[in-house]
């Protein structure tokens, strides 16, 4: 294990790098230095634009920016949210999807383009609002019945009801598909996950909720430690679990249903992260979450710049590719530990 | 510190435990027992606030329980529970620090250095410091087990709640946590309750006990109160003997197991044909253990063994450690010590008299050798300076049969009296004083039972086994005491030509 410093300054550094690759390559390449002066020009006015090609900052502010700042806070959210999960649920292979939050938020993404539903004041927007209100009524309903079967709402009940309703909604998405017809292809491209064109309204509306979602676990940083020695002992040493416990599974919802909505549902990220977040710098919440943050952002902006160059000019789903690099490199880190543990 | 009011709870709507009321005073180490399934777990986690009860009512500082937050509680409680889940590789540190988690306030929780020294110190009383930086996954279930015990300490409990906090640690880790845990109450006035499956554990450190059964209190009172056989028995339904420790004034239990009691089926008769009468030493080999109450060199006391030796050396046999040398005397002899009890006598073997008496379903067997060098009158012994010399009578008393202890100690006594009479029927005389002798200074005694056959409760003079072993003894030490007399008067008459002194010294016991 490295320094708690090195872990930041390398997972920091990692990010950074990302961006500037994200913004940088593509059908039209941008200079690194174009890129900084750009984004600089835009904080500080005085910083002159000169040598600037104007495409170029058209093309980074308004297209590859956002794109990448989206990638980035899709990531974040969905590492962070596994992180927390896995702490809280004692599981290593617990993931944000785990309790149906995504199967929720996909209902309502898939029945919007299914009944070519558009609400009124958010017009071009229903998709992801409707996506998001369907995640809420999800975990709503996945913590209301998980306590009526079980007061204590012991991680293997809310496991087993998150498990209950993916089947039930997964049933229910499959059910439209099969029904659909012409908008078939545009269903199965927004549930392979993507973050293209979406511009900064789609920024705006997942950035509130992943400030709001990532402060809430990063306060319960060290409840998450307490929890992973088992709900019981977490009671002994002082943590309040039952609040505790419905704090980190809202925010973690919150995050997983804002980061389906804008996205689709993009796997691995949120299963594989912590774990490379955890090698990094042990196991303690106080800094995994933040760390699988950064770690995070930096792996989808990545995943999404080899999705959409790769083939060039044809665009993969992002979650095709997060689970072509995750799943191998998932298979390493087990297969290392293996090894060590056994050594 | 600890008041629970009849308490009534369990899972599921299903009581478990039924109406208990105690106290638990501060500083007091409190033992909890029970066979599986009694309820003591369940007590321990409604104590511990995990588990919500149906009635009753529970005071911690003679404020509800129900009133404290969490972190309020863990201030005062901490437990330490049978089992642990580890899912990630926290460091030990990392796991001991948790248990600063209800003593840090405010939103940041800043980790104070009053938090680093009290964790550095509940490491290093548990002996974790040592791999403070290793990965609680790497580490033996002992070791583990310490740890969460550093966690404890950690919240600088007042009450420390354990559930069978020796289960899996070795036995010197066993007696080091309950040393540690014994002090504090005393120093620290800590409260400790704890589980205990070991019974005899549990007797040793405990100051009070409390009998659960089947969700009910059976008792609750003094170690030597709840730990009676009948009682244990009944509770536990098994078969257990109740011993008194050998250093501590507490009960211990020991188990009966049906081998143990299937082996004793193999029948032992010791008989005079096992005695072997050499030249050194008479032995008499068992093919059993036999229980023996004994005062010789090696193996007195009381204790289990197999091997009799009664040895003869010369009468001015000098050695500063004799218990040492004779022990060295049977490894030469291929001796075990360990399953042998040994005695000296500087009487001559060829002198020995031994009796075999049967009885109703038992029988028993004397073997004595006898001299009456050193005879003392024990109404008069305060007259005599005192010396360290081989001994002059020593008695063995083999019983077939099973005796308890009373009959072991009650054996003792009805053979000595035998002896008495024995000497007096000789006229032998305490030189010093000139009155009738009760024995010499140095006489040794053994009784051995086979344990097996016949139940033997008493052995007083006139019970039946009292009868064989007074009559065995009385007759072997009179022909014994009749054999070396006779020696003395041939050597006697030899002294006037050889002038060395052999025999028996029935002159001064001063050398």
């Amino acid at each position: 294990m490295i320094n708690r410093l090195t872990a930041y300054i390398l997972a920091a550094a990692f990010l950074v790098a990302a961006m500037l690759f994200g913004i940088s390559i593509g059908t039209v390449s941008v200079p690194v230095l174009s890129i900084v002066k750009i984004i600089g020009a835009e904080i500080f006015p005085f910083i002159s634009l000169d040598g600037v090609d104007p495409m170029h900052a058209n093309i980074v502010l308004n297209i590859r920016l956002p794109r990448v700042i989206l990638a980035g806070l899709v990531g974040a959210s969905l590492a962070i949210a596994g992180a927390a999960f896995q702490g809280l649920l004692r599981n290593p292979l617990a993931d944000p999807y785990t309790l149906g939050v995504s199967s929720g938020a996909s209902v309502g993404a898939v029945l919007t383009i299914f009944l070519q539903i558009s609400l009124p004041f958010v017009g071009g927007f229903t998709l992801p609002v409707l996506s998001i209100i369907f995640a809420f009524l999800t975990i709503f309903f996945v913590i209301a019945f998980a306590r009526k079967v079980d007061k204590a709402m012991k991680v293997e009940t809310i496991i087993l009801t998150g498990v209950i309703f993916s089947s039930f909604l997964g049933a229910l998405i499959s059910l439209m598909i099969a029904l659909t017809g012409d908008e078939l292809r545009q269903i199965v491209n927004w549930l392979l996950g993507s973050v293209s064109m979406r511009g900064w309204v789609y920024v705006k509306i997942i950035l509130p909720f992943f400030i709001l979602g990532s402060f809430l676990l990063i306060l319960n940083g060290k409840e998450l430690n307490a929890m992973s020695f088992g709900e019981d002992r977490a009671r002994y040493l002082g943590v309040d679990v039952q609040r505790r416990k419905l704090m980190v599974l809202a925010a973690g919802s919150v995050l997983t249903g804002a980061a389906v909505a804008v996205s689709g549902t993009i796997g691995f990220v949120g299963l594989v992260i912590p774990h490379l977040a955890r090698r990094l710098w042990g196991p303690d919440h106080k800094h995994l979450l933040p760390l699988s943050i950064l770690v995070g952002s930096g792996f989808l902006i990545i995943a999404d710049l080899v999705a959409r160059t790769i083939i060039s000019p044809v665009e993969l789903p992002i979650g095709v590719i997060t689970a072509l690099i995750g799943a191998p490199a998932f298979a390493a880190i087990l297969m290392k530990r293996r090894t060590e543990s056994r050594g | 510190m600890l008041k629970v009011q009849r308490l009534t709870g369990g899972y599921g709507g299903q009581a478990i435990i039924n109406d208990i009321s105690f106290e638990v005073k501060k500083g007091e180490f409190f033992g909890i027992l029970g066979p599986n399934g009694s309820g003591k777990t369940t007590l321990l986690k409604m104590i511990s606030g995990i588990l919500p009860f149906e009635k009753g009512e529970i005071f911690i500082n003679g404020r509800k329980l129900s009133a404290y937050s969490a972190k309020q509680l863990a201030k005062i409680v901490a437990v330490l529970p049978q089992h642990s889940t580890q899912t990630f590789s926290y460091t030990v540190k990392e796991t001991v620090s948790l248990g600063r988690y209800a003593h840090q306030e405010g939103w940041f929780q800043t980790w104070t250095a009053e938090d680093e020294e009290i964790v550095q110190m509940a490491m290093e009383q548990t002996g974790v410091d040592v791999f403070q930086d290793k990965d609680i996954q790497a580490l033996s279930g002992g070791e583990r087990q310490r740890v969460f015990l550093a966690q404890a300490l950690a919240q600088e409990p007042k009450v420390l709640l354990l559930d069978e906090p020796t289960n899996h640690l070795d036995l010197s880790y066993q007696k080091e946590l309950l040393d540690m845990l014994k002090e504090w109450t005393k120093e620290r006035e800590l409260t400790v309750i704890s589980i205990f499956h070991d019974l005899n554990l549990a007797g040793l450190y405990c100051d009070r006990l409390l009998l659960l059964e089947k969700g009910t209190i059976n008792v609750n009172n003094r170690p030597n109160e709840v730990l009676k056989e009948t009682r244990i028995k009944e509770v536990y339904r098994t078969d257990i003997e109740k011993h008194p420790h050998p250093k501590v004034p507490v009960p211990q239990m020991v188990l009966l197991p049906q081998w143990g009691t299937r082996q004793k089926r193999i029948q032992a008769m010791i008989e005079p044909s096992r005695l072997d009468i050499g030249k050194d030493h008479i032995a008499l080999r068992s093919p059993i253990p036999l229980r023996t109450m004994s005062s010789g060199v090696v193996g007195s006391g009381m204790g289990w063994h197999q091997i009799f030796i009664n040895r003869h050396v010369d009468k001015n046999y000098d050695c500063e450690d004799h218990r040492k040398e004779m022990i060295q005397y049977l490894h030469e002899h291929g001796i075990e010590p360990l399953d042998t009890v040994g005695m000296m006598t500087a009487v001559y073997l060829e002198d020995v008299a031994w009796k075999m008496l049967y009885g109703d379903g038992f029988s028993v067997m004397a073997v004595v050798t006898a001299g009456v060098g050193n005879a003392v009158d024990a109404s008069q012994s305060e007259k005599h300076e005192f010396v360290q010399i081989p001994g002059t009578i020593n008695t063995w008393i083999f019983v077939n049969g099973e005796l308890t202890e009373e009959a072991f100690i009650q054996g003792v006594m009805t053979a000595t009296e035998a002896k008495v009479k024995a000497l007096e029927h000789h006229g032998v005389k305490d030189l010093v004083t000139g009155t009738n002798a009760t024995g010499t200074s140095t006489d040794s005694i053994m009784v051995a039972a086979t344990q097996q056959g016949k139940k033997l409760e008493f052995a007083g003079t006139i019970t039946p086994l009292g009868k064989l072993i007074s009559k065995a003894v009385f007759e072997c030490t009179l022909e014994s005491i009749e054999k070396t007399k006779k020696r003395k008067k041939d050597k006697d008459a030899d002294r006037t030509c050889a002038g060395t002194d052999f025999g028996i010294r029935t002159g001064s016991p001063y050398r």
